[in-house]
């Protein structure tokens, strides 16, 4: 026996450095969604750093130049470009990068506390329904069930009729629909932990009931909880756009890329690159945020691949 | 009995999983032979690749990463290995044939028992539509389920879990099969349930002649079913012998152990025991004999070359090169 | 069986008794809709006339009871903007987002599924690749930028197909084509997955044990196993397509609810607000009835209830 662990051992034994190589290799992470999501953030963070010029600065005698980085190889000799402006400018002349830039931001800023709410208020109405079971489980599910099937529009336009349009109206809408996905999963979840013995052997020990799910439900669940927010950030995002694109949120003018993109809408053919841009990366970041959410849901909860 | 021509054959049989990190033997070399009406035990760990065995035979490798990659399957001297799909099918179902791991989950939800039952029938009967009923009302009562005339018209969740694995029987047995492979058939019942199926099973090998091959690791259900053993670790038989033999002298130290780890009610074991470390990774096998790192008696051979079979008794051999 | 429908029932009711509600409260809770209505420069007599006239002076409870026996009798009153009784103009939009929400539903239906479904039994095919490309980039494109795209390349560009407005069969195409796109990207989606599950079950397996053609074990077996799971969803997909249909119908300038809707926010139109929220729920929850009632019909667990 003692024989044959030493053979294995020194047959196999990596150094720290090849080990953590080969443990992220293992991890097999999707490079290009990291790198996307990398950017996505870094921009939201640093924007100011990133461009000097001011999303909101209307420029009259700017307007309409085409992206230089595709007008200096494919534009005619009428084209209007300036390398100052790399992806050109809007009808008012504000710069195309810099408001692409900005939106980053304000996409991950509802998005992050849309989120984050949702998440808050879904989780704890999870596990309330969950853990008592009965009619609370019944009234929270029930609600859920409304909230998930029902239309997001209607819910934003309800709350549009409510408060007016605004940022905070469309966190509101997000979070009245996400909430509901986190409080399905969780709850199921919960379902199931509830009926394991530690969970039984705490009850028996006369552990009250939020002690029981603060210190021995609530950690069986983070990796539920880190999937599906990861599956749940690019529907959000797309969430937010769509609301924006209606005008149901932000002031026209301000750096959204739904905005920018209703914008474009309708000089569609002189100013193509108006809708183009922003759309284009929606599509990208909601992408990469999709395919990242499956990596994770894949590495962290192979039980949830089919959900 | 020895004179007989074995009813199936298996010989050197190879089915390999092509995976990401490499090639997995699930079964690699598998031979034994079964004789009509004789009932052979497959035992081993899970992952020892029984149950892949039972599929390679059935011609059911879950494709396209299993292949069985060679080797043969001589049922009545033909070799299914050579059969094209169709030709399986007609097989499938009438000469061989399987029954699965779970009755909960055996037989279709959305369908009932009378259904299925019936569109096994339909299959190998040339007697179109009529009649049919009345055969699966027969096979029914023939696996004793209590007024099979409405029973028929259930569906699977208004069955208990023993019932539906005898409806699972009588589809198996419905095509009146030579050879019939049960893959854990019994693992998911309790006591009882599971001491009366058995009982059915053995009824019916005695009323058709059935030859059965038992999947299990469970050495009870073995001694009481089971005429010969095979032992499997590592997608190879290791240990080949009478049932009898098997347990009075069992030869190769993975049986060895196997045995000590069924806690036995007549002694009196301060302890359990478990057989020390995992199975071998099948796409990670050492070059010597894949029981070494876990074998308490093993030596520089068994880390270089894999044991040859040693008769160790009549009809009783095993792969082990502390026999010689 | 009849307790369930029963049950589905009640709670169709009790989903739209809560959309209701927050119409109502909406409108009379939190804005003050005489306010809305007069604007900030209105005298303080008028203020309390246009009040009384409205009712608004009563108690909450009465408003409401009178606010549900509107509702009861579709009358939502007269748009302000429109002149006219928000239920005619409703009964007039809603035939337009009607086909247009059929049209996209029946592509999500007719192409989504069978992809699928063939997506998973030729798994690791070129087809499989290619129905997941597809899902993967439906679910992530906003409709709203397909659309403005679709308009530029086919309009503008090409100048295949109408961009605008209601009309012939040619009309459907795109905007169809860009609310049913997410629709069927996500049955693909849950079609292959569900599929592919039921292919490993247990009795598909035993299913091919038995020797039964690949053809039955397909068409009879897995087939209506993988599509319950699909009939639910198909429910949550017209929540989805009541969702984009706002989007698309502002793109394509077609004159169904969603448009209205939208139109009613923007000028505080809430006659028209109450009216148009009230049809897309009513719409919304019958389907996901008729889909539930669907649902038990086809798995045999719930009809034997």
């Amino acid at each position: 026996m003692a024989a044959v662990t030493s053979v294995t051992t020194t047959a196999t034994r990596p150094g720290w450095l090849r080990q953590m190589r080969t443990k992220t290799r293992r991890l097999k992470l999707p490079w290009i969604p990291v790198a996307i999501v990398s950017t996505l953030v870094i921009c939201a963070i640093f924007a100011e750093v990133l461009t000097s010029v001011d999303p909101r600065e209307i420029n009259m005698l700017e307007a309409r130049m085409s992206p230089a980085v595709i007008s200096e190889f494919f534009g005619g000799a009428d084209a209007n470009y300036s390398w100052s402006h790399p992806l050109g400018t809007d009808v008012m002349g504000r710069d195309m990068l810099s408001r692409l830039i900005y939106g980053a931001r304000t996409s991950v800023l509802i998005s992050l506390v849309a989120l984050s709410f949702g998440m808050v208020v879904g989780t704890t109405l999870g596990l309330i329904a969950g853990y008592r079971g009965k009619w609370v489980d019944a009234l929270v599910m029930r609600f859920a069930d409304a909230a998930l099937g029902f239309p997001t529009i209607l819910v934003a336009m309800i709350i549009v009729v409510l408060l007016g349009a605004g940022m905070l109206n469309i966190v509101l809408a997000v979070m009245l629909t996400v909430w509901a996905r986190f409080a399905r999963m969780i709850r199921g979840d919960v379902l199931a932990i509830r009926e394991l013995d530690f969970v039984t052997q705490a009850k028996i020990a006369g552990v009250s009931a939020h002690m029981i799910i603060a210190r021995h439900i609530f950690p069986n669940i983070v990796n539920t909880l880190l999937v599906i927010t990861s599956l749940q950030i690019g529907q959000v995002i797309l969430l937010e756009a769509s609301l924006s694109f209606l005008g149901l949120g932000l002031p026209p003018g301000e750096a959204a890329w739904g905005i920018m993109v209703a914008e474009g809408r309708t000089v569609i053919v002189d100013v193509w690159w108006l809708s183009l841009l922003p759309g284009l990366a929606i599509t990208i970041v909601v992408l990469a945020f999709n395919f990242f959410g499956d990596w994770m849901r894949d590495t962290m909860d192979p039980k949830l691949r089919r959900a | 009995m020895a004179k007989q021509a074995p009813v199936l054959e298996v010989q050197d049989l190879r089915t390999y999983f092509y995976t990401r990190t490499g090639v997995v033997k699930a079964v690699d070399g598998v031979s034994f032979s079964l004789m009509p009406g004789e009932t052979l035990g497959i035992v081993g760990e899970s992952g020892s690749g029984k149950s892949m065995t039972a599929l390679s035979i059935m011609g059911l490798v879950p494709k396209p990463a299993g292949k069985t990659v060679g080797g043969k399957v001589l049922l009545d001297g033909e070799d299914l290995l050579q059969k094209s799909n169709s030709e399986m099918r007609q097989i499938r179902g009438r000469k061989i044939c399987m029954i699965l791991q779970d009755p909960m989950t055996s037989l279709n939800p959305v369908y009932t028992v009378g259904n299925q039952l019936i569109e096994t029938l339909r299959m190998r009967e040339d007697a179109r539509g009529h009649g049919l009923k009345e055969r699966a009302i027969d096979l029914l009562s023939k696996v004793k389920i209590a007024s099979p005339e409405t029973r028929i018209g259930n569906y699977p969740h208004q069955m208990s879990g023993g019932m539906r694995q005898r409806v699972v029987g009588a589809i198996a047995i419905s095509g009146s099969p030579k050879v019939l492979i049960a893959d854990e058939a019994t693992t998911s019942l309790d006591a009882t349930i599971q001491y009366q199926y058995l009982q059915l099973l053995r009824e019916l090998q005695k009323d058709t002649g059935l030859s059965i091959i038992f999947i299990t690791h469970d050495f009870g259900i073995v001694a009481k079913m089971c005429d010969r053993v095979a032992v499997m670790y590592a997608g190879k038989m290791v240990e080949f012998a009478p049932v009898r033999d098997l347990f009075n002298k069992p030869s190769h130290p993975y049986t060895e152990a196997l045995m000590r780890s069924v806690p036995n009610v007549d002694e009196e074991v301060d302890k359990l025991y478990a057989i020390e470390g995992q199975p071998p990774a099948l796409d990670k096998l050492p070059v010597g004999c894949p029981f070494a790192p876990r074998c308490p008696y093993v030596f520089d051979r068994c880390l270089h070359e894999y044991p040859t079979s040693v008769t160790v008794g009549e009809n009783h051999h095993a792969h082990c090169w502390k026999l010689i | 069986m009849q307790r369930y429908i029963l049950f589905r029932g009640i709670q169709a009711l009790f989903t739209l008794w809560i959309l209701s509600l927050a119409i109502f409260l909406s409108v009379h809770l939190t804005g003050d809709p005489a306010q809305y209505l007069l604007g900030s420069e209105a005298g303080r007599t008028e203020y309390e006339q246009l009040k009384k006239n409205l009712g608004l002076d009563r108690p909450l409870y009465i408003q409401y009871i009178d606010f549900m026996g509107d509702v009861v009798r579709a009358d939502f009153g007269k748009s302000h903007i429109l002149g006219r009784s928000a239920r005619e103009v409703l009964m007039e939009r809603f035939p337009a987002t009607l086909q247009l929400a059929s049209a996209a539903f029946l592509i999500a239906l007719v192409v989504g599924i069978p992809l699928g479904i063939v997506s998973a039994v030729k798994r690791d095919t070129p087809i499989d690749m290619f129905a997941k490309f597809f899902a993967v980039l439906g679910i992530a494109t906003p409709g709203f930028w397909i659309a403005i795209m679709l308009i530029l390349l086919f309009g503008a560009i090409l100048g295949w197909l109408p961009t605008f407005g209601r009309g012939g069969l040619d009309h459907f195409v795109l905007p169809s084509f860009v609310l049913g796109w997410a629709a069927m990207a996500g049955m693909v989606r849950l079609g292959r997955s569900s599929m592919l599950e039921v292919l490993d079950s247990e009795y598909v397996k035993f299913a091919r044990v038995k020797g039964l053609s690949e053809r039955l074990v397909i068409f009879k077996h897995a087939l209506k196993n993988a599509i319950i799971p699909l009939l639910t969803f198909s429910g949550l997909t017209l929540a989805g397509l009541l969702n984009g249909s706002v989007a698309v119908e502002v793109v394509f300038a077609w004159p169904g609810i969603g448009r209205l809707m939208l139109q009613g926010i923007q000028t505080r139109d809430f006659p028209i607000v109450q009216a148009t929220v009230l049809a897309a729920g009513l719409f919304y929850i019958l389907t996901a009835l008729l889909v539930d009632i669907l649902y038990a019909y086809v798995n045999p667990k719930i009809r034997y209830e």
